[in-house]
């Protein structure tokens, strides 16, 4: 046998034991890309709120897990098409999405904002601290007036398929200049780089970036939750997966009533962000 | 199999097509005239004028096209100074990234493709015009560049389709052209295979148009 034909064989039989090996293993999708909720270390490990999370209700689960990694845009497609077993990567439970995956109680909460670089004409916009957007109050629509004057004619860049984009697209704050982008850290990126106006994103994305480039970014506006953005983060499952829903809504409780999910929170945003 | 989205998500990924072929059409237009300049620096007898011109077709065709969009767009875009400059005014748009990068890059292979096709020019043809008092200059555009043109459709016809599909990397700087367009309708529908096989659809189209009407150049310029 030549070398040509051992390299080939030996690749397969390897591909072969990998595939045995995760059989009985719950598989897990995350992003490594949205910290702190996932992201990777130097060493291209994969860390974050939702990994120590993922291991902890694994154990209350009672089986194994991998944590596997995949983009953010093909997410819920790999989930379907069977590639891993569940999602969490900081992804929110919406309307939309549920017509795709199932998703299980709500394990932590997000607000969302507005980011600009210090300096920026839409700095200190007059708003309430935070607008829940399930049943817009008066406040909550006169805020959402001020954004739509501020933001008009203004690009907007937001990672692509979350619900800062569905948001932007749905039009409460009028028409802004929604650029996508495939990642987070793209986002960050040209917000310093002074393409966009502002960006949109969960708060603790930013204050991480801020924190960690040194770059002068800052939150304004108000912070968002309910509506487009959904009722929290839970895990993905497949709609015919009823079985493993069960599994992780138990071990949700469990990690909830020990204090396990607002401690592995409290570590990870420096506040608890647990529900 | 999801017909009704496969239908519906067709009349708005014909529509970013257009944005497709825009960039496309822009960039060759561009790039045929970095191709023609540099192939023309190719074939001169100054050894410096020529190994630049060689290192540049080297650089452009000996990176892969994404890391190119990714430098002009996100590098260039951290470079403090350069945003203070008016470069930044043309920099600072998506649009005018991807044109920068898919000139340069079909420049580079158009030069290369330009400049084998001067080289099977027959020193005959040219000493014949020499000997018939036709000057340099006369020659050059009569003579030389009409049968380059000839010589080099079959390949400059591949690299148009080449760079029609290339143009797909655009999406990965905010543009949306087609595939653009189709990630943004898989963003909200999470139905992948429906969307890309529609958007695939069209790229096809487009190249067999594009195929067809080199095929019919090439028979008219025939001799």
């Amino acid at each position: 046998m030549n070398i040509f034909k051992k390299t080939i064989f030996s690749v397969l039989l390897s591909l072969l034991v990998i595939g045995n090996v995760n059989a009985d293993k719950i598989r897990i999708g995350t992003e490594g890309a949205y910290p702190p909720w996932n992201s990777k270390n130097e060493a291209g490990k994969l860390i974050g709120f939702e990994v120590e999370l993922a291991y902890t209700l694994c154990r209350y689960i009672g089986q194994q897990c991998v944590i596997v990694e995949q983009d953010w845009d093909g997410m819920i497609p790999a989930l379907i098409m069977r590639k891993f077993d569940a999602i969490m990567a900081g992804m929110s439970i919406t309307a939309e999405r549920q017509k795709a995956i199932s998703f299980s109680q709500g394990y932590a909460d997000e607000v969302a904002s507005l980011a600009v670089m210090k300096g920026s004409s839409l700095e200190g916009l007059d708003t309430p601290a935070g607008i829940n957007l399930t049943k817009p109050n008066a406040a909550a629509k006169k805020a959402l007036k001020t954004l739509t004057a501020a933001l008009a004619g203004k690009t907007v860049c937001v990672q692509t398929a979350t619900i800062h984009q569905n948001f932007l697209d749905s039009g409460d704050v009028g028409k802004v200049n929604v650029r996508t982008y495939k990642t987070q850290d793209e986002v960050n990126l040209d917000l310093a780089s002074g393409r966009c106006d502002a960006a949109l994103a969960a708060a603790v994305a930013f204050s991480d970036y801020a924190e960690k480039s040194g770059k002068p970014v800052v939150l304004t506006g108000p912070t968002f939750s309910g509506g487009a953005f959904g009722n929290g983060v839970g895990v993905g499952i497949r709609k015919d997966d009823t079985e493993l829903l069960k599994k992780f809504n138990a071990a949700i409780n469990k990690a909830r009533k020990n204090g396990d999910i607002s401690r592995i929170a409290t570590k990870w945003f420096g506040f608890d962000a647990s529900m | 199999m999801d017909l009704e989205l496969m239908i519906n998500s067709f009349p708005k990924l014909l529509s970013a097509a257009a944005i497709t072929l825009k960039l496309l059409s822009v960039s060759l237009i561009i790039g045929l005239f970095i191709g023609l300049f540099f192939a023309i620096l190719r074939i001169n007898k100054n050894i410096f004028i020529s190994k630049f011109a060689y290192g540049y077709s080297y650089v452009f065709r000996g990176t892969p096209l994404l890391v190119q969009i990714f430098i002009i767009y996100f590098g260039l875009g951290q470079i403090e100074y350069l945003r203070s400059t008016v470069l930044w005014v043309i920099l600072k748009e998506p649009y005018w990234c991807a044109i920068i990068a898919f000139s340069l890059n079909t420049g580079a292979y158009t030069s290369e493709i330009l400049r084998s096709a001067f080289q099977t020019i027959k020193p005959g043809m040219i000493e014949a015009g020499k000997s018939l008092g036709i000057s340099n200059k006369v020659i050059f555009f009569k003579i030389q560049i009409p049968i380059a043109i000839r010589q080099s459709l079959p390949a400059y016809g591949n690299e148009i389709i080449l760079m029609m599909k290339g143009t797909s990397l655009a999406s990965t700087v905010t543009i949306m052209d087609l595939t653009g367009v189709a990630k943004y309708i898989i963003s909200t529908t999470f139905k992948p295979i429906e969307v890309f096989i529609v958007a695939g659809g069209i790229y096809l189209l487009m190249t067999f148009i594009i195929h067809n009407v080199i095929k019919f150049l090439e028979k008219k310029y025939s001799y």
